[in-house]
């Protein structure tokens, strides 16, 4: 028995919800009387994985084949499930990320075990073993019983929260044999956006900006907010579709989910289909000139006024913050 | 070019969530059915344009009772040439892939599409496990599909941007936004609809991986607090000693 987590990395790094798992992962160890161990994918330096000792693992296996440079959710999840095997670990736990969502369910499958993915919250094992999990777009959660002996949690990212404490991890070294039949998928280019705020699905702090910016030349002013709190721009669906905002920063049911620490929202009406995306946030801001918005309803903290004139005050007390905290 | 297209009945994206019999069941009093919008919109329209473009054929499939037939039925307007309903409650996400790979495997498909994810259970599951069932190669959301012979390249969303990918038939593709344009179906469409071929399978016998034993409503939100527009600082002190977000 022991809790295996899937510790996502990116150019040599862990990834902060690779650490979220780990935290996650030692947390249901604990509460299983057993171990958490860490599954690494790529070249990743030892002292990098020996690291994750202080978000409570015990060990990291690294698996560093040169054919997974690319991501592949075939070879992938054979990878994870072999050392789920190697290890004896009965559960596994994964950021719901973009590759998580490929991963798990392959993996499930791969391990007879059932899945439970968009966890919220750790699992009540008081009576078997219990996730609870984001419905219905945000609107509800379900809790959902595992009744197999094997079990995969997908963590919602920025939900559960990374914990540090000390300690390190054994780092061991594993191969897994791979055929070229377990790479389907032949990568040919990726793009990256610019830019060096977190992707929206990982962000902590969120600026978005909807029609009520009556067009894509008076973004600066939210760009501005952003780059003083440090945060990740997102719209609304409309803005996206006239394309004053790249299609990337579309949040809301048919768009990105997001979860983020902070939301702020500038000029959007808040309509049901945009507070799906994120409904999840911990704390939201409307800054909207009409009273009658149903944003303000779904909102934790409301200004009422005109955009033009509040962004630019809200930009200079946030700077007069920063200096001081200095 | 034979694809098939799975698609999920979900309620409508308005709908007001709310439970009975203890928490314990979706209330469907009400409720209004519609195609998953991920299902319908992208990856059915994006089928059926490479079908008017290459030749070929598109099936839907539905794990489902038979009141779901009036949704599949649309399916069929917009322009799928039949349809399967594998007759079964739907399950967990495992009883519905395995539902889905057994249908797929008699039907030598080309390409299997699904949505992202249902915006009822938000599992983005059914797609993985099904590809894993058939031991396919999976690409998921993708955002733009075209295909040349029986290559595809693909565009995907990863974290913090795209990638470019190709994959060789036959294999499983979730879509996302982007990959097309939704259509609205046509009277003809309609019409034709009622003639074309709905057929009615049984489940092969699987068990559940999972049980949901309860749902939850988010606690309601405490009133909002409304800040002066001219006192900007008092919102920042506020986030930060108060909300403890920065
Ligand atoms: C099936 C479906 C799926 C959808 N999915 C999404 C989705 O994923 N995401 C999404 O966002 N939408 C989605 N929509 C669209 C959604 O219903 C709304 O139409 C959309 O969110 C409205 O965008 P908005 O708030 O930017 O614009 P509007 O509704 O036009 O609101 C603009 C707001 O700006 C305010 N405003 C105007 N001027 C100022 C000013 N000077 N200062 C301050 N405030 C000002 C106005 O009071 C108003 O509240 C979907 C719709 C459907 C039917
Ligand atoms: N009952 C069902 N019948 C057919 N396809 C389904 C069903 N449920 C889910 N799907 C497909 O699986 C995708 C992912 O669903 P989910 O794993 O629930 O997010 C959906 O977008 C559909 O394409």
């Amino acid at each position: 028995m022991a809790v295996l987590f899937y510790a996502e990395a990116s150019n040599g790094k862990v990834k902060k919800n690779g650490l979220e798992a780990a935290t996650y992962a030692s947390k249901v160890a604990a509460s299983l009387g057993t171990q958490a161990i860490g599954i690494a994918v790529g070249d990743i330096a030892d002292s990098e994985l020996s690291a994750l000792g202080a978000y409570g693992a015990s060990k990291v296996v690294k698996v560093a084949d040169a054919k997974l440079e690319n991501f592949d959710s075939q070879a992938y999840a054979k990878v994870i499930a072999e050392v789920a095997k190697s290890t004896g670990s009965d559960v596994v736990i994964i950021s719901q990320s973009l590759s998580g969502k490929a991963i798990a369910p392959r993996l499930s499958v791969k391990l007879d075990a059932g899945l439970v993915s968009g966890a919220v919250a750790l699992p009540d094992t008081s009576n078997g073993f219990v996730v609870k999990k984001a419905a219905f777009s945000g609107k509800a959660f379900a809790h959902v019983r595992i009744d197999t002996a094997n079990k995969i949690v997908a963590v919602v990212p920025n939900s559960t929260g990374v914990e540090k404490k000390e300690g390190t991890a054994a780092v061991e070294t594993a191969s897994v044999a791979l055929s070229d039949a377990d790479f389907g998928v032949k990568v040919k280019e990726v793009k990256r956006q610019s830019g060096n705020v977190l992707p929206l699905p990982e962000a902590e702090l969120v600026v978005s900006a909807g029609r009520g910016m009556k067009g894509p030349e008076n973004w600066g002013i939210v760009e501005d907010l952003a780059n003083v709190l440090g945060a990740t721009t997102a719209c609304s669906r409309p803005v996206a579709d006239i394309g004053w905002r790249p299609h990337h920063e579309h949040v809301g049911q048919t768009g990105v989910a997001i979860r983020p620490n902070l939301y702020i929202a500038i000029g959007i009406s808040g309509a049901i289909q945009h507070l799906a995306g994120v409904n999840q946030s911990k704390v939201i801001v409307v800054i909207n000139k009409d009273a009658e918005a149903p944003f303000f309803k779904a909102a934790d903290y409301g200004v009422l006024g005109d955009a033009f004139e509040v962004i630019p005050k809200l930009t200079e007390a946030f700077k007069k913050f920063k200096a001081s905290q200095h | 070019m034979k694809f098939l297209v799975c698609i999920s009945v979900v309620p409508d994206t308005t709908t007001k969530i709310s439970f009975v019999d203890g928490d314990t069941k979706f209330n469907t009093d009400k409720v209004q059915w519609i195609l998953n919008p991920y299902d319908e919109w992208y990856a059915l329209v994006r089928a059926i344009e490479l079908k008017e473009a290459n030749g070929g054929s598109v099936t839907v499939i539905n794990v489902g009772g038979a009141d779901n037939e009036q949704v599949i039925r649309k399916a069929l307007a917009i322009g799928a040439d039949d349809a399967i309903r594998v007759d079964a409650e739907p399950g967990d996400p495992f009883y519905v892939a395995s539902q889905i790979a057994n249908a797929a495997k008699s039907g030598s498909y080309d390409v299997v599409m699904f949505g992202k994810e249902t915006i009822s259970y938000n599992g983005s599951n059914v797609g993985g496990m099904t590809a894993e069932l058939l031991g396919l190669p999976f690409v998921s959301y993708a955002s733009k599909l075209e295909m040349a012979a029986s290559t595809a390249t693909i565009e995907r969303e990863i974290e913090g941007g795209k990638e470019i990918v190709e994959v060789n038939t036959p294999f499983v593709c979730s879509a996302a936004k982007g990959m097309a344009e939704a259509r609205i179906p046509n009277m003809m469409g309609i019409m034709n609809a009622k003639k074309k071929p709905l057929n009615v399978v049984a489940p092969v016998s699987v068990s559940n991986h999972t049980t949901i034993v309860k749902y939850e409503l988010p606690p309601a939100k405490s009133a909002c607090k409304m800040i002066n527009p001219d006192n900007m600082d008092e919102l920042v002190q506020l986030l930060h000693n108060e909300a403890k977000v920065i």
